[in-house]
């Protein structure tokens, strides 16, 4: 026996079908151990719950409006053990490789049910990869981001990524610039470059990657460098490799 | 292949072709010398008329070695030594008329003036031999490229029949699992109501299955169904899930393919509302006008909604299977305005013929 097992766990459920939640709530009152600090709708109200109750089990549904399970998953990071709870077989394998302790198929039985939470118990405190790492696994190969999340306090961003001027590298950090705002996001920059379409979005420097569609002209600047010229001014520095990348794209696309 | 058949109207050909090639043989047996027109009508028409022992079996012939399958020296050789073998035949024939003729007084001494011209009737026969080859291969080749052509088309219309059988058959297996799913929530909350669920569900399955045999049905059983379908799911979506019918009485009577708009509400509650955290309406309209159908299936939607890979696939199905009953009498638009996702059809409306 785990001492983890001898504490009270806050748990969270997280779908946006009322009967759903029920089934989930009743099962868990078998379980005294469990309270259940909140139940959420959607992955926004989510995201807020995580902040405010700090739980330490969530069931979180895949398909939600507006944020899916696997983005909810991307925001809140990974230190939550995540069960998924879905209809879906082929979400619940990809529930599988992004490393959720487990997932329940709908209709959830007991059984099962009860078998998920001893693994969540056991894998409590075990280490997880970040959760942006874990999302781009969770992202059905040769597809590529359609929108970013961001996550600024318990505000959620949603940026569509042809929205995406350009995104540079600060620190741990990416700062996704759009419409004049910046974003902060937690993810390396390459993390970032591995999820957009190559064909739209280029690394032009080793601290950033530019939305084409922006690019105005190059300007040359200083020996080996160059600058590019957004549509709305900005200036972002092209170095000789990222120069040479934008050069091969634009070729192609003649 | 029909080998009588085809046989048959070579044959009819023939007929046709002997008229010419009489007069021919006789022109050709009158010209050079001496030969009495009337001698060289009667000779040429008898030639004429057994001149199927050559234009027959070169059909044979022409089926033995067919022209693209053929090496060229075997095609040269066969036809060669048929047409040595037949024209010789045709001779042969011929000379015994002309000797039965020489019996008849005014065409005395004919079968001598044949023998004459032997070579010549032999040369002629060798020339029809090599008409009738290349008129065969003609037709030959025709009837391969009909028969070709069929066998498209029946392979196509195979195809089609499959994938209305599949697309008829289709229940999405989530729906399933997700009404599975609020039973089993409600079989604790309030177990009349799982059960008034489990009819539904019993119902629209039965339904589902029963339309999807038929080739047309009433519109009023295609929106039975829909009505079934949405009361199931508005058990699952509960306050979120709202609709709105505006069917006019007349259209009910009308025919269409079944299960043809059960996918287009699907698609408004899977792809709209379930985007929506506060839910929306699903809007249905049917009347018949001016001797068409329009159907509108609206719905609110969330247009930055995560894309569903599904996405697309259903109305593109309904398309098909419109442009496959109906050709392009029948169209499919969709308008997405704003908040607003609109599905409108139009198509002729059919009533069924009373008895």
């Amino acid at each position: 026996m785990s001492p983890s097992q001898n504490k009270r766990w806050k748990a969270l459920i997280v779908d946006d079908e009322e009967l759903a939640r029920h089934v989930i709530r009743e099962f868990l009152q078998s379980h005294a151990e469990i309270d259940v600090a909140a139940e959420c709708a959607n992955g926004m109200e989510a995201v807020k719950a995580v902040a405010e109750h700090k739980p330490n089990l969530i069931f979180l549904d895949v398909q939600m409006p507006k944020l899916t399970g696997f983005d909810v998953l991307e925001l809140i990071g990974t230190e939550v053990p995540v069960i998924f709870v879905t209809a879906y077989d082929q979400y619940a394998m990809r529930a599988f490789d992004v490393h959720a302790v487990d997932y329940l198929l709908k209709p959830i039985g007991r059984e099962r049910f009860d078998a998920a939470l001893e693994r969540a118990k056991t894998r409590l405190g075990e280490k997880l990869p970040p959760g942006h790492e874990l999302a781009a696994t969770a992202r059905p190969p040769q597809q590529f981001l359609e929108r970013l999340v961001v996550k600024d306090g318990t505000k959620v961003t949603l940026i569509p990524v042809a929205k995406l001027d350009y995104a540079e590298a600060q620190d741990d950090y990416v700062a996704l610039a759009t419409q004049g705002k910046k974003h902060l996001k937690q993810q390396t920059i390459a993390g970032l470059e591995a999820g957009l379409d190559p064909n739209c979005f280029v690394r032009i420097h080793r601290s950033y990657i530019v939305n084409l569609e922006r690019v105005v002209r190059i300007e040359p600047y200083g020996k080996d460098s160059r600058l590019a010229i957004l549509t709305d001014g900005t200036r972002l520095p092209v170095s000789r490799a990222g120069y040479a990348r934008l050069k091969a794209l634009l070729d192609e696309r003649k | 292949m029909n080998l009588h058949g085809s046989l048959k109207s070579q044959h009819r050909i023939y007929k046709v072709a002997a008229l010419p090639i009489a007069c021919l043989l006789a022109f050709l047996l009158h010209t050079p010398d001496g030969m009495t027109w009337l001698g060289a009508g009667v000779l040429g028409f008898a030639l004429a008329s057994i001149g199927e022992l050559i234009s027959l079996p070169a059909w044979y012939s022409c089926r033995i070695a067919p022209v693209q399958r053929t090496q060229v020296w075997r095609l040269l050789a066969t036809h060669a030594m048929a047409a040595q073998i037949l024209t010789l035949l045709w001779l042969g024939a011929g000379r015994l008329i002309a000797r039965a003729l020489a019996f008849i007084p005014a065409l005395q001494g004919i079968d001598a003036r044949f023998d004459q011209r032997a070579a010549l009737i032999y040369a002629a026969g060798c020339v029809f031999y090599l008409l009738a080859v290349s008129f065969h291969y003609v037709t030959l080749a025709q009837d391969a490229a009909r028969e070709f052509e069929t066998r498209a088309m029946e392979t196509s219309i195979q195809a089609r029949d499959a994938e209305l059988k599949a697309l008829k058959a289709q229940i999405n297996p989530h729906f399933l699992f997700n009404s599975l799913n609020s039973i089993s929530a409600l079989t604790s909350i309030d177990p009349a109501r799982a059960r008034d669920m489990c009819v539904l569900l019993g119902d629209f399955l039965r339904l589902t299955l029963g339309l999807g045999e038929k080739n047309l049905v009433r519109f009023s059983e295609e929106l039975d169904l829909l009505q079934k379908y949405m009361a199931i799911e508005k058990v699952r979506f509960g306050a979120r899930l709202t609709m709105h019918e505006e069917i006019q009485e007349e259209s009910k009577a009308c025919l269409l393919p079944p299960l043809l708009l059960q996918p287009l509400v699907e698609n408004a509650v899977k792809h709209g509302i379930a985007g929506l955290p506060e839910g929306g309406d699903v809007r249905l309209a049917v009347q018949r006008q001016n001797g068409r159908l329009a159907i509108l299936v609206e719905n609110s939607w969330d247009p930055e909604a995560p894309p569903r890979r599904s996405g697309g696939l259903g109305l593109k199905n309904v398309q098909q299977r419109l442009e496959a009953r109906y050709g392009k009498d029948a169209s499919l638009r969709v308008n997405t305005e704003g908040e607003l996702f609109q599905v409108s059809l139009s198509l002729p409306a059919e009533s069924e013929e009373k008895p």
